[in-house]
């Protein structure tokens, strides 16, 4: 028997609301909550396993999954087009209660800390009254939450920081953090996909690439994965470099 | 079969239909900022409408066609010429190998939609041969053009309109276009302060009364800081009842957005795919190719729609299209 089961039985009544005339923002809770956000991915998952017609995007967020659609494929009806994807939704999430959703995958991250690669690695030891060893293995030690990505391309938000590792931004933000560069900010923690401008604390980089518009899955993380950091020295770093994605 | 770039514009840009299916990724689906009027063009020469087209931005490119092609321009009057002459909008224009086509004042409208007969020859990367420029991928390599770059045209698959092409080479003209034109502009409408309508969203009553009334009975102006993502509004501030803490959730394009600062943005094309302000509501679809035609300093005012309403305009704007690209695929056999 699937072992999910119970947990659609107690899964949280649809809230459905029209997100302009091509798409619908379903809530499922509020905030930033794991158990909330449990749900998000279950119903993401139901839903692209489903392939409802003209339904070409699902984006789930912390407390929501927006559907993207187009009202041709749901017009016709009794009902307008928003209406009658938005019955069809809460059909489905109301009877696939048996459903077996997929554990969440477990990705690793190797991490450079410190030195050249993360350059604020010494302001963040100093803001939390540690030694630098040990902000790295706070940092390496917790199990993150992907609950969405959003942002920019392949930008995770994540959760699970030790609150004991927060840090506030820089005050001045840098013009340029390279791909890869791994940061503090306040009870977030994240990877800079691209390089870009930003104001996080750089307390490490990862060789790997997180995002790779041409490959056939473009991005190391997808919303609902679990994520470790495993501390690596420079050396594994440039042979990882050396490897190429 | 290729067209030279000799002078790039102020933003010039391979756009198409947008990239479906990797929003999840943070991935947004880009596409031409005025939908309709890139469809047009291409229907018009004979390409499926999903085809790329270049966008043209206030400030045209100077373009050297290398080989005889067939062309439409769609959208914003830009001031296209060849030779000194007008090229017409709206309509098939057949163009001579060697002829120069030039962009001058912008006399309307603020983006135009070239499609050329055969489509342009790009990669496509997640699906779509839309330039995201924030990330450098999509399009011609990642980028807006610069001068020096040649844009390669695929094979033509029909023999559209023989009538044209042949009076064309009898004309000994350096550019034809057909008699009859496609009155999609009318859509467009041009006018001042653009008409938007806005269907409204859950947030919509947390505005305090008086900048509900502020919306719907002022005319906002476009800021300079417009762009791609989003258009960004001048106009009395705006605030809610009170401040709203929000998580980041999806957005749409069309997503009106109230920022702490109290000026409304009017999330387009290049939008993030998720955020975390207040949204007022959404724009109808129908209307986006209104807005996306707005430059800087022009004006908009909103009216509130339904969403059943937005949604039956929307679909009918699909069969009117479908309706003209029937029409348009019976003129080859004439």
């Amino acid at each position: 028997m699937p072992t999910e089961s119970s947990t659609f039985a107690q899964g949280p009544t649809l809230g459905v609301e029209a997100l302009g005339d091509r798409a619908l923002l379903v809530v499922l809770g509020k905030g930033i909550d794991p158990a909330v956000n449990d749900q998000v991915h279950r119903l993401a998952a139901l839903l692209r396993d489903r392939r409802l017609p003209g339904v070409h995007d699902l984006v789930p967020a912390y407390a929501t999954v927006t559907v993207h659609y187009d009202p041709a494929a749901w017009s016709g009806g009794k009902v307008p087009p928003h209406e009658a994807l938005r019955r069809e939704i809460i059909r489905l999430w109301k009877t696939a209660r048996t459903a077996v959703v997929p554990p969440p995958r477990q990705v690793e991250i190797p991490v450079c800390y410190g030195g050249a690669f993360g350059p604020d690695l010494a302001e963040v030891a100093s803001l939390c009254a540690l030694s630098e060893k040990e902000v790295i293995a706070r940092h390496a030690a917790a199990s993150y939450r992907v609950y969405m990505i959003g942002f920019s391309p392949g930008f995770a938000y994540l959760g699970g920081l030790d609150a004991t590792i927060a840090a506030p931004r820089r005050a001045t933000p840098r013009l340029k953090v390279p791909a890869g560069s791994v940061g503090i900010a306040g009870m977030q923690t994240g990877i800079y996909p691209l390089a870009t401008p930003g104001g996080w604390q750089i307390i490490g980089r990862t060789p790997k690439h997180l995002f790779l518009p041409t490959q056939e899955n473009p991005c190391l993380l997808n919303p609902g994965d679990r994520l470790r950091f495993v501390p690596i020295d420079a050396e594994a770093f440039q042979a990882s470099t050396m490897e190429g994605p | 079969m290729s067209i030279r770039v000799e002078s790039f514009g102020l933003l010039t840009t391979i756009q198409d239909l947008g990239r479906r299916g990797f929003q999840h990724l943070g991935v947004g689906p880009g596409g031409a900022m005025d939908e309709a009027s890139h469809r047009m063009a291409n229907l018009l020469v004979g390409n499926p409408d999903p085809a790329p087209s270049l966008e043209m931005t206030l400030t045209g490119p100077n373009l050297q066609f290398e080989t005889e092609s067939m062309i439409a321009l769609c959208g914003a009057d830009l001031s296209p010429t060849i030779a000194d002459q007008p090229v017409p909008l709206w309509r098939p224009v057949m163009v001579g190998a060697g002829s120069l086509l030039k962009f001058g004042r912008p006399a309307q409208g603020a983006r135009c939609y070239l499609a050329v007969a055969g489509g342009f020859q790009v990669p496509k990367v997640m699906g779509s041969a839309s330039t995201h420029l924030s990330a450098g991928f999509g399009g011609f390599q990642g980028r807006s053009l610069k001068v020096g770059d040649r844009l390669e045209t695929g094979p033509c698959s029909t023999d559209r309109y023989p009538t044209l092409r042949k009076r064309f080479h009898q004309s000994q003209r350096p550019f034809l276009g057909s008699d009859w034109f496609a009155p999609w502009f009318r859509e467009l409408e041009f006018i001042q302060p653009a008409h938007i309508r806005l269907i409204p969203g859950p947030q919509w009553p947390l505005l305090t009364g008086e900048s509900r009334h502020s919306l719907l009975g002022t005319a906002f102006k476009v800021a300079p800081n417009s762009d791609r993502m989003g258009i960004r509004m001048q106009g009395p501030s705006l605030s809610l009842e009170q401040p709203l803490e929000m998580v980041s959730s999806g957005v749409a394009r069309g997503t009106l957005q109230l920022p702490p600062d109290g000026s409304l943005i009017l999330l387009m094309a290049d939008r993030q795919t998720t955020g975390g302000y207040p949204r007022l509501g959404e724009v109808a679809s129908v209307d986006l190719p209104k807005a996306a035609q707005l430059r800087p300093g022009e004006t908009l005012r909103f009216s509130l729609i339904s969403i059943e309403e937005a949604q039956e305009l929307l679909l009918r704007r699909e069969a009117r299209l479908r309706d003209l690209e029937e029409i348009l695929a019976d003129q080859q056999t004439r």
